[in-house]
């Protein structure tokens, strides 16, 4: 059974809200074991400091305790804390995947900071193992490379080059790394490739979708039809419903960035552009001289917003 | 690995506009890309540490980067003191290793 919660948050039985309260935000910042890495007591003081502000902290629950109704461990509320089997952040972050999180002082985010990295330095001691120090390099990826995936040749500054292989998807900023292809040593250091991805005349990427302008004829437009679009993976043909209007979007499922890994493949939209074409006389003889043209304003209502 | 639908069910109280932000902040860094981040358990239980110093530890916003850049970096030392010991205790002949403990226990 729990303890007195009133000794537990060390408050008098007659403490108002505000000094439970004060009393409970306190001992919870002193407690709480993500902050508190290194004391084995942590956990076990915040889930009772915890569970006495569950208790004291709801004006009802803490009147009925003070009746007697309810005893110190008669909270209904779940205890603080991840849910049985699994466990707090401190046990993630000091395990090997916690690097993910490191704040990212020098070149590797495990490197050993100021103070280690001169333990062994100074002495040079024969026989020493030396790492090889990563190296940063820029490469400029051609935007259909990017979304299919292709292997990249890199030339080296000091001569030499290698083989990128980039992942179909890859997106502007993105960081490979080549484990051993960076200074050599014992390991040898990483190369790390930050990517650029040049734009495309005709595509344009949003996530996973590739957007694209398709210009369609206004015979098209007015008539519908069959019409091929250029897609990142080879053209395809595409029926434009009769009526399309200029700005109507077409999606082409799957046809925008390929699947890789556990991504599903995007999709292409197409947006439609109506184009006049050359000067056509017999068309305009049709426009100028048909009676029956229906009477709308395309503009109208442009006037409201301004 | 999760996806943020199953997130926002999995821990209560966590609201999915507000895990895109701290995604946007830095502060949670899962994998995949907008609109399909998935998390790992590491991301999870960080979600759960800054949920509960937000709001069971009522820390403001502004000093949420703060307090999460002096953990990571206590984190980061408390991974490398790991290693060291480790490397110690494989390597270091039983004197060196008396030495050590010798050092960090007396008073400086």
């Amino acid at each position: 059974m729990a303890g007195d919660p009133y000794k537990t948050l060390g408050v008098p039985r007659d403490a108002t809200d505000k000094q439970i309260r004060a009393a409970y935000l306190k001992l919870a910042k002193t407690s709480h074991p993500d902050l508190h890495p290194g004391d084995a007591t942590a956990e076990e003081r915040f889930k009772a400091v915890s569970a006495a502000n569950d208790l004291l902290g709801d004006p009802e629950r803490r009147a009925r305790f003070d009746r007697g109704e309810i005893d110190a461990d008669g909270h209904e509320r779940p205890p603080p804390g991840p849910p049985p089997g699994q466990r707090y952040y401190r046990d993630h972050a000091e395990g090997p995947g916690g690097a993910q999180y490191s704040a990212g002082f020098g070149t590797d985010a495990d490197d050993l900071g100021d103070i280690l990295s001169g333990l062994f330095g100074a002495r040079g001691r024969a026989g020493m193992r030396r790492e090889g120090e990563d190296r940063r390099h820029a490469l400029a990826v051609p935007f259909l490379d990017a979304v299919r995936g292709a292997t990249q040749r890199l030339v080296l500054p000091e001569g030499g080059s290698l083989d990128v292989h980039i992942p179909p998807g890859l997106e502007s900023g993105q960081v490979l790394r080549l484990r051993g292809k960076g200074g050599p040593g014992d390991p040898p250091g990483d190369a790390l490739i930050e990517v650029e991805v040049a734009p495309h005349p005709l595509f344009r990427r949003d996530g996973r979708d590739i957007h694209l302008d398709l210009p369609i004829s206004l015979a098209e437009a007015v008539l519908g039809g069959r019409v091929t679009v250029p897609t990142v993976s080879g053209p395809v043909t595409m029926t434009v419903p009769a009526g399309s209007d200029s700005g109507a979007r077409l999606r082409l499922r799957g046809k925008g960035v390929p699947a890789s890994g556990n991504q599903p493949a995007g999709d292409a939209y197409a947006t439609l552009r109506v184009v006049l074409g050359p000067a056509d006389a017999g068309l305009a003889t049709f426009l100028r001289d048909r009676t029956d043209a229906p009477v709308w304003d395309p503009r109208a209502g442009l006037g409201d917003s301004v | 690995m999760i996806t943020i639908e199953t997130l926002v069910v999995t821990i209560s109280g966590l609201d999915r506009a507000e895990v895109e932000h701290w995604i946007a902040q830095d502060w949670v860094r899962p994998t995949g890309s907008a609109g399909a981040w998935l998390f790992r358990d590491i991301d999870v239980a960080r979600l759960r540490l800054i949920r509960e110093l937000r709001y069971e530890l009522q820390l403001q916003e502004d000093a949420l980067p703060v307090v999460l850049g002096l953990l990571d970096q206590l984190y980061d030392a408390r991974r490398r003191l790991r290693r060291l010991r480790n490397a110690v205790n494989r390597n270091a002949p039983p004197e060196i290793r008396e030495a050590v403990l010798q050092a960090l226990t007396a008073e400086e």
